[in-house]
């Protein structure tokens, strides 16, 4: 099993694609199925490691305070950009992270850069430390609090 | 004439709005880009364009089609996802190189380095 | 204006919002300061177009403008991630 299909997601997700583009019949099923798997081979020797989901509820659950949060920022950074106020303080934010599994990490950098309003821009491996930029930054702590109860503790729970 | 003109009124006016959503929020974002004065506040203004401004045209997209053809066309989801995925790696690389130019030029306001 | 012709109105509002979005975007790829800058607008530059290409498909009624979209996409991404791995390291393949 885990010889013959060494990333099951990553095979399962080229399936999809490939029945999204094109219509779905039998031909194409197997098709796109050899190529996945074929593709899953490939993609092993480059990344042999793969990401292990513990628990799949808090990702649906982080995929909804993700989505609600988009919504409220872009409305959020469109009304900043709209108005031009010179009261908006934009700014760095050092966030020290405990999470150190790297799917998860990229996860939260895909999440983070996303949302209007942060941007993701250095992460230290060593030291677990994020660098954010944040666009309307008030005060530090309350974007390190909302981070770390958030996103962060959801995502443990996923990845262990 | 527009294809939009063979939906059915509740549908053409659900996509109207996303059109007229979506389009304004991409405007929008490219607008910051040119008004917004420091670099590390622009890189902000193009994720409007590519979350919700993406979205919704794309949304749009997929209810006109799969209404016209009668059946689920979805295959606009491709493009959002990799727009989903694309856009983060795009925009953390430029914010890493901004900072490493940044500081080699010595510019002021810029946080040093992570490494200690 | 009858309720008939909003979508056609929501339309011509579309395409021209991404137009001026995409004039804008151009704005900062000639204009700079600096190098990132320039990536940064052609980031916008190639997402706007694509989101133009979805929208001129729904006015002129046609499935085939997806393909040319779908594309954009891609090249877009890979060069742009050429680009910001130049101005890094000033060399793209290490």
């Amino acid at each position: 099993m885990t010889r013959l299909i060494p990333h099951p997601l990553v095979s399962l997700a080229l399936l999809l694609l490939w029945l999204l583009l094109t219509r779905f019949s039998l031909g194409h099923l197997v098709l796109g199925t050899a190529i996945a798997l074929a593709a899953g081979a490939a993609f092993a020797r480059l990344e042999p490691a793969t990401p292990r989901i513990r628990r799949i509820w808090p990702l649906v659950r982080l995929l909804g305070i993700v989505g609600l949060d988009i919504i409220r920022s872009n409305a959020a950074v469109a009304w900043l950009i709209l108005s031009g106020s010179n009261a908006r303080r934009s700014g760095f934010v050092e966030i020290p992270l405990r999470l150190k599994d790297p799917s998860a990490l990229a996860l939260l950098s895909m999440i983070l850069t996303a949302t209007p309003g942060t941007a993701w821009l250095e992460y230290d491996p060593p030291s677990g430390i994020l660098l954010l930029h944040v666009f309307d930054l008030k005060d530090p702590e309350e974007w390190m609090a909302l981070i770390r109860d958030r996103y962060e503790t959801l995502l443990m729970e996923a990845f262990g | 004439m527009t294809v939009l003109q063979g939906l059915p009124l509740w549908l053409a006016l659900l996509v109207a709005l996303l059109l007229v959503v979506g389009s304004t929020l991409t405007l929008l974002g490219a607008f910051g880009l040119v008004r917004l004065r420091s670099f590390y506040d622009r890189i902000h203004a193009p994720t409007l364009g590519t979350s919700w401004g993406a979205a919704a045209i794309l949304l749009a997209s997929i209810f006109t089609w799969s209404w016209l053809e009668g059946r689920a066309v979805v295959h606009e989801l491709v493009v959002g996802i990799l727009l989903m995925c694309t856009t983060p790696v795009t925009l953390m690389l430029l914010g890493r190189t901004a900072l490493h130019r940044n500081r080699r030029a010595g510019v002021e306001g810029v946080p040093r380095s992570l490494k200690r | 204006m009858t309720l008939d012709s909003l979508p056609w109105f929501a339309v011509t509002y579309a395409q021209i919002a991404l137009a001026l979005a995409a004039a804008f975007a151009t704005f900062r790829i000639l204009v700079g300061p600096r190098a990132e800058d320039r990536v940064l607008g052609l980031d916008t530059l190639y997402v706007t177009v694509m989101l133009l290409f979805f929208v001129t498909g729904l006015r002129l009624g046609t499935p085939f403008l997806f393909e040319a979209a779908l594309a954009i996409a891609v090249v877009g991404f890979v060069s742009n991630v050429a680009l910001a791995k130049f101005l890094m390291r000033g060399e793209v393949i290490e």
